[in-house]
C-alpha cells in the first residue's frame, strides 16, 4: 500500500483544522474583491468585465502574496518536524523519505490550491455578480490566473522545501525563507532594472532579458499572466511587450514547471542524505 | 532471510560526528523474546544505538540487521511493518485526536483500524479517544505513543527512555505491557534511566559508556562481574552482645554481614553454625548500584 495518499490526506486535514485554510482562503478573497471593487470603477463606460481588469492588478498583488503563503506553509515542513520528533517516528514506518516529501508536499499543494480557487473564485463570482451577472468568457484569463498562482505557489513551496531539507533550525529555515522571497519577489526586478537602464540595451538584448527572466519564477509568472491572453496584455500596458516576446506559453509554462521540479528534486536527495 | 537470524543483529557497528565516536564499534543481538535493558548516562550512545537500529542514521562501519535485513536496503523498510517504536520525546499531531493519531499509524503500516479502540483501551486512553491530542496531558500522550509502538503486534519493540516522566500508575501499566510482549516472544530493547525499577523485567542489561558497551549479560553476570558486596543478615532469638568474628550487630536481635559475591556461598555455609537464626536476608546490589560501579570503572 502506497502510503503518500495518507500522508496527504494528513496534511490537508492538518491545514483545515488549524484553519490555515481557511485563513488563505479569507485573505485572498478579501483582497481580491477589494482590488476587484476598487479597479473596476472604470469599466462601467468602456464596458469591460470587471474581471479582467481585476487579473491584472490581482496577478501583481499574488506575486507578493502567493510565494509568501507558500513559503510560510512550507519552511518548516522538514526541520520542523525532525526538531519536533515526528519525522524520527514517521520515518520508523515501512515509509521512504521521497515518499514523505511528496505527500507532505502534495498535502500542502492542495492547501493552497484549495485556497487560492476558493478565494479567487468567490471574489470572481462576487465581482461579476455586483456588476451585472455571469458572463463566463471573461472567466478564461481569470481561470489562467487561478491556474498560473497555484503554479506559483508550487514552485515556492518547492523552494521551502529546499530550505527546510538544508537548514539545521526552524528559525534559519524562516530567516532564509523569508531572505529568497524578498530576492526573488522584490529585489531580482529592481536589479535587474537597475542594469536594463544602465546598459541601454547595448549588452542586455531581449532574448538575453527573456533568458534572465526565466530564472525567477515571479517573473515567469508575470509573464504568463500579463502577456499570455491578449485583453490582459492590453489593459497591463504590456501589449507592446508582449509583442516582442518571444517566449512562449509552452516555454514559460515549462519554466514554471521547472521551478517546481528542481528544488523538489534537490530537496529529496538532501533530505535522503541527512540523519536525524 | 534466515530463520535462525536475531531480530536485532549489529556487528562492530560505529558511528561518529565530526571527531565524537557517539557508537563505537558495538555489537548487539537480541533474540526473540528477550528484554534488554540499554543503560548510560545522556550522550553515551543510547539513543545513536536506536536509531541505526531504525535506519533513520547510518553507520560508518559495521552491519546492522533488523529481522534478517539489512537496514537501508528496500526489504528492512518493508520490514519496519514489524517494528515497534516509541521516541525518547514523544512529539504526535497536536491537532489530530487519540483515534486519529492511531488510525493514522495502523494506515501508514497497512493496517485496518478494528483493533485500535481495543488498543486505546489497554493503554487506558480509551475515554480520551475523540479528544485532540494537544489536550492530553504528557502520561496521556505517552500512553498513546506506547500504543502506537503496538500497532500491528510488533516482533521488534525499541523503546527510548519510555517511562521519563510519567507517573507511577502509568509506568506499572507500562512495564505489564512490555513483560506481556516479551513473553510473547517480541525482541525488545529498551533505554532507560529508572534502572532500579527494571531488574525484574531485564533478561539482559547492556551498559554503554562514550559510545562504547562497557558490560553486557544478565543480571547475575553483570552481578558476578561488578563484584560489589553482598549482605547477609540474619535475625536472632536472641539478642547476640558479642555478634560473632566478622559480623555486625545492627540492632536488636539483628546481625549483619558484608562479603564478596564469590564468597557468598561459603559464608551462607559457616552462618548456619550460629545458634538461634530465626530468618536470613540476603541483599544483593541492585541495578542502580551495580551501573554506578561500572562506571566508577571506566572513569578510573
Amino acid at each position: 500500500m502506497n502510503p503518500t495518499p495518507i500522508l496527504i490526506r494528513k496534511e490537508i486535514r492538518d491545514g483545515l483544522r488549524n484553519r490555515w485554510v481557511l485563513a488563505i482562503t479569507a485573505l485572498l478573497a478579501m483582497l481580491a474583491l477589494s482590488l476587484g471593487f476598487l479597479g473596476s470603477a472604470p469599466t462601467g463606460t468602456v464596458k469591460v468585465d470587471p474581471l479582467t481588469v481585476t487579473v491584472v492588478s490581482l496577478s501583481s498583488l499574488s506575486i507578493f502574496l502567493i510565494p509568501l503563503i507558500a513559503m510560510l506553509l512550507s519552511y518548516d515542513a522538514i526541520v520542523g518536524e525532525i526538531d519536533r520528533g515526528t519525522m524520527a517516528l514517521l520515518l520508523s514506518y515501512p515509509i521512504a523519505r521521497r515518499q514523505v516529501l511528496a505527500g507532505k508536499f502534495l498535502g500542502h499543494l492542495a492547501i493552497l490550491a484549495l485556497a487560492t480557487v476558493a478565494g479567487y473564485g468567490i471574489a470572481g463570482l462576487a465581482l461579476q455578480l455586483a456588476h451585472g451577472g455571469l458572463d463566463l468568457e471573461a472567466w478564461t484569463p481569470f481561470a489562467l490566473l487561478i491556474a498560473a498562482s497555484i503554479l506559483l505557489g508550487a514552485s515556492f513551496l518547492s523552494l521551502g522545501y529546499l530550505i527546510s531539507a538544508l537548514v539545521q533550525e526552524r528559525a534559519t529555515a524562516a530567516g532564509v525563507a523569508i531572505g529568497v522571497w524578498l530576492f526573488l519577489v522584490v529585489i531580482y526586478d529592481m536589479v535587474l532594472l537597475g542594469v536594463l537602464v544602465a546598459d541601454q540595451g547595448r549588452i542586455i538584448t531581449a532574448p538575453l532579458l527573456n533568458t534572465i527572466l526565466l530564472f525567477n519564477p515571479t517573473d515567469v509568472y508575470r509573464l504568463l499572466n500579463l502577456t499570455g491572453h491578449e485583453n490582459i496584455a492590453m489593459f497591463a500596458g504590456m501589449a507592446g511587450l508582449s509583442d516582442q516576446a518571444t517566449l512562449s506559453t509552452g516555454i514559460l509554462v515549462l519554466a514554471q514547471i521547472l521551478w517546481i521540479v528542481v528544488p523538489l528534486g534537490l530537496a529529496a536527495v538532501v533530505f535522503n542524505r541527512r540523519a536525524l | 532471510m534466515t530463520v535462525t537470524a536475531p531480530p536485532i543483529e549489529l556487528r562492530s557497528v560505529t558511528k561518529r560526528y565530526a571527531a565524537l565516536r557517539a557508537v563505537d564499534n558495538v555489537s548487539l543481538f537480541i533474540e526473540p523474546g528477550e528484554c534488554v535493558i540499554l543503560a548510560g548516562h545522556n550522550g553515551a550512545g543510547k539513543s545513536t544505538l536506536i536509531k541505526l537500529i531504525l535506519g533513520l542514521i547510518r553507520p560508518e562501519a559495521g552491519s546492522v540487521r533488523v529481522l534478517g535485513e539489512a537496514v537501508g536496503t528496500p526489504a528492512a523498510a518493508r520490514a519496519r511493518r514489524h517494528i515497534g517504536y516509541l521516541p525518547e520525546t514523544v512529539a504526535l499531531h497536536p491537532s489530530l485526536t487519540g483515534a486519529e493519531t492511531l488510525a493514522f499509524y495502523a494506515h501508514l503500516k497497512g493496517l485496518s483500524t478494528d483493533g485500535n479502540t481495543a488498543l486505546l483501551s489497554r493503554v487506558g486512553i480509551a475515554e480520551a479517544a475523540r479528544r485532540r491530542v494537544g489536550g492530553y496531558s504528557k502520561g496521556m500522550r505517552q500512553r498513546l505513543a506506547l500504543a502506537q509502538a503496538l500497532l500491528g503486534t510488533p516482533r521488534v519493540l525499541l523503546l527510548d527512555e519510555p517511562t521519563t516522566g510519567l507517573d507511577p500508575a502509568s509506568r506499572l501499566l507500562f512495564y505489564d505491557i512490555v513483560r506481556e510482549l516479551r513473553d510473547a516472544g517480541v525482541a525488545i530493547l529498551l533505554s532507560t534511566h529508572a534502572l532500579a525499577e527494571l531488574e525484574g523485567l531485564a533478561d539482559r542489561v547492556i551498559v554503554m559508556c562514550k559510545g562504547q558497551k562497557i558490560a553486557d549479560g544478565t543480571l547475575g553476570d553483570l552481578r558476578r562481574e561488578a563484584d560489589l558486596p553482598v549482605r547477609i543478615r540474619l535475625t536472632l532469638d536472641t539478642d547476640p552482645i558479642q555478634p560473632p568474628e566478622g559480623w555486625r550487630r545492627l540492632g536488636a536481635n539483628r546481625i549483619e554481614l558484608t562479603c564478596a559475591e564469590a564468597d557468598k556461598l561459603n559464608r551462607l555455609r559457616d552462618a548456619q553454625a550460629i545458634p538461634n537464626i530465626r530468618d536470613i536476608e540476603l541483599e544483593h546490589p541492585g541495578l542502580d548500584e551495580m551501573y554506578a560501579q561500572f562506571l566508577r570503572r571506566e572513569d578510573a
